[in-house]
């Protein structure tokens, strides 16, 4: 039995589809969801969601936290900045992940450019997934 | 002379039709984005809806959950106030009514012998605020017509910021709610700390239990507190952004109101211009033809033939 996946961003509803599970990383780590999963609600960390169709194949998400909510036959993942691999703009990504790592190489400490090569790393993973 | 005031209202009649084209350009450009603005308000609907759900959610799980933004302060010192309004003027009373509100608001607080804070969207409230020399805390301009999340975002970090560094104890968010094209209305609605009400709504069950899940309470994954912290301040974006684009799509339909009737008035004017115009020629053209009658008539009763007038004009003026 399917159930329904939403992928909400403030802006607009992303995703909106069936789907036989979803795997997502919360702050504490990898959970997979599967039909039936009892009520959860998560806070969802700089991560890929992958969403398991029924018929074959995945859809893969670039997550940049968020939240996601289980609820009887329905999976929600809500999130302020989320992208679908064909939204992802690769050359973008490439370059920020360059600068991002020359900074973290210049400084190992620099929280903001660590957290801006990850963003640029999930990206690209999620745009070559496809 | 009578030629003169022809003129002079010909040259009038062309820059009021110079006017009438511009405002009608901006009526349907107004037009055109209301619709765009109405969507971007649907379509941010099912975002605010979940995150609602979810503090909802949080919330059943009992009076264990606290947060600074949740909980009213005993004594409230300073009452913040973000005032939505327009970057560009052309829209009616728009600004000026959401300004009023704001005022008003500040004028109550001030009786209660409350300090205010101001937190101003978009430059003609900057502008009304700094030129009456209000403290401005922050202001932000340069889309109102066209908020993005990362607008929002903005503002939010800065009012929850501020709120939990105790600048405020207190928010309330002024903005135009848009209800339909034909109708606006300005609210004052209280931002943080966010009203416990919202919390209330939920049972601890699915939005929509099935007889299997009924009495199934959620699972959290961090601690509900974690999710929380995390979430209390989105909830808050979600909000402004919600009043972004209300406002936004209230600033669309008021200028398209305004420059509607503007256009109206310019097609008006060239009407009773034209009118008056053509009343002045028609004077001037009879004034002439007197002056010819009675220049005739003159030389006629002078002595000089019919024919001599009419053959020889060249002699007209000649004494005889």
């Amino acid at each position: 039995m399917p159930f329904a996946v939403q992928l909400v961003s403030p802006e607009r509803v992303l995703y909106e589809g069936d789907a036989e599970m979803v795997v997502c990383r919360t702050t504490d780590g990898e959970i997979a969801f599967l039909p039936g999963h009892v009520p959860f609600v998560g806070a969802l960390g700089v991560a890929k969601v992958r969403v398991i169709l029924p018929e074959k194949g995945e859809i893969a998400v670039a997550v940049h936290g968020g939240f996601v909510e289980v609820s009887g036959d329905h999976v929600t993942i809500l999130s302020d900045v989320a992208e679908l691999p064909e939204q992802v703009d690769v050359v973008r990504a490439q370059t920020a992940k360059e600068t991002a790592a020359a900074r973290v190489a210049a400084n190992a400490e620099d929280e903001e450019a660590q957290a801006a090569l990850a963003r640029a790393e999930l990206r690209l993973e999620v745009a070559q997934a496809a | 002379m009578a030629g003169g005031q022809e003129r002079i209202l010909k040259r009038r009649i062309a820059s009021v039709q110079s006017t009438k084209k511009i405002t009608r350009a901006m009526e349907l450009i107004a037009g055109s984005r209301i619709v765009k603005a109405q969507q971007a308000v649907h379509a941010a609907v099912p975002y605010s809806e979940h995150i609602t759900e979810v503090v909802r959610d949080l919330g059943a799980t009992g009076g264990g959950v606290a947060s600074p933004l949740l909980t009213p302060r005993p004594e409230i010192r300073r009452v913040a106030h973000v005032v939505i309004a327009a970057d560009r003027g052309q829209c009616g009373a728009y600004n000026s009514s959401v300004i009023r509100a704001a005022e008003g608001s500040m004028n109550e607080q001030a009786e209660l012998g409350r300090d205010y804070a101001l937190i101003v969207v978009g430059r003609k409230a900057e502008s009304f605020f700094r030129y009456r020399n209000f403290n401005i805390d922050h202001a932000f301009t340069g889309f109102s017509d066209k908020p993005s999340y990362e607008d929002a975002r903005a503002i939010g970090q800065v009012v929850t910021a501020d709120f939990l560094a105790e600048k405020f104890d207190m928010v309330e968010l002024i903005y135009t709610r848009f209800v339909s094209a034909g109708s606006q209305e300005v609210v004052r609605r209280p931002l943080v700390p966010l009203e416990r009400e919202i919390m209330a709504g939920g049972d601890g069950k699915p939005a929509e239990s099935e007889a299997g899940t009924v009495g199934a309470s959620y699972e959290f994954e961090p601690a509900p507190e974690a999710i929380l912290d995390a979430l209390l301040p989105r909830y808050v974006e979600a909000r402004i952004f919600a009043a972004l684009l209300n406002a936004a799509a209230s600033e669309h339909s008021s200028r398209q109101r305004a420059m509607k009737a503007a256009t109206d008035n310019a097609e008006e004017l060239i009407i009773s211009l034209t009118r008056i115009m053509n009343r002045a020629r028609q004077d001037s053209i009879t004034t002439e033809i007197m002056e010819i009658v009675s220049g005739a008539e003159a030389l006629q009763s002078g002595g000089v033939s019919r024919g001599d007038v009419f053959d020889t004009p060249m002699s007209l003026g000649d004494p005889q």
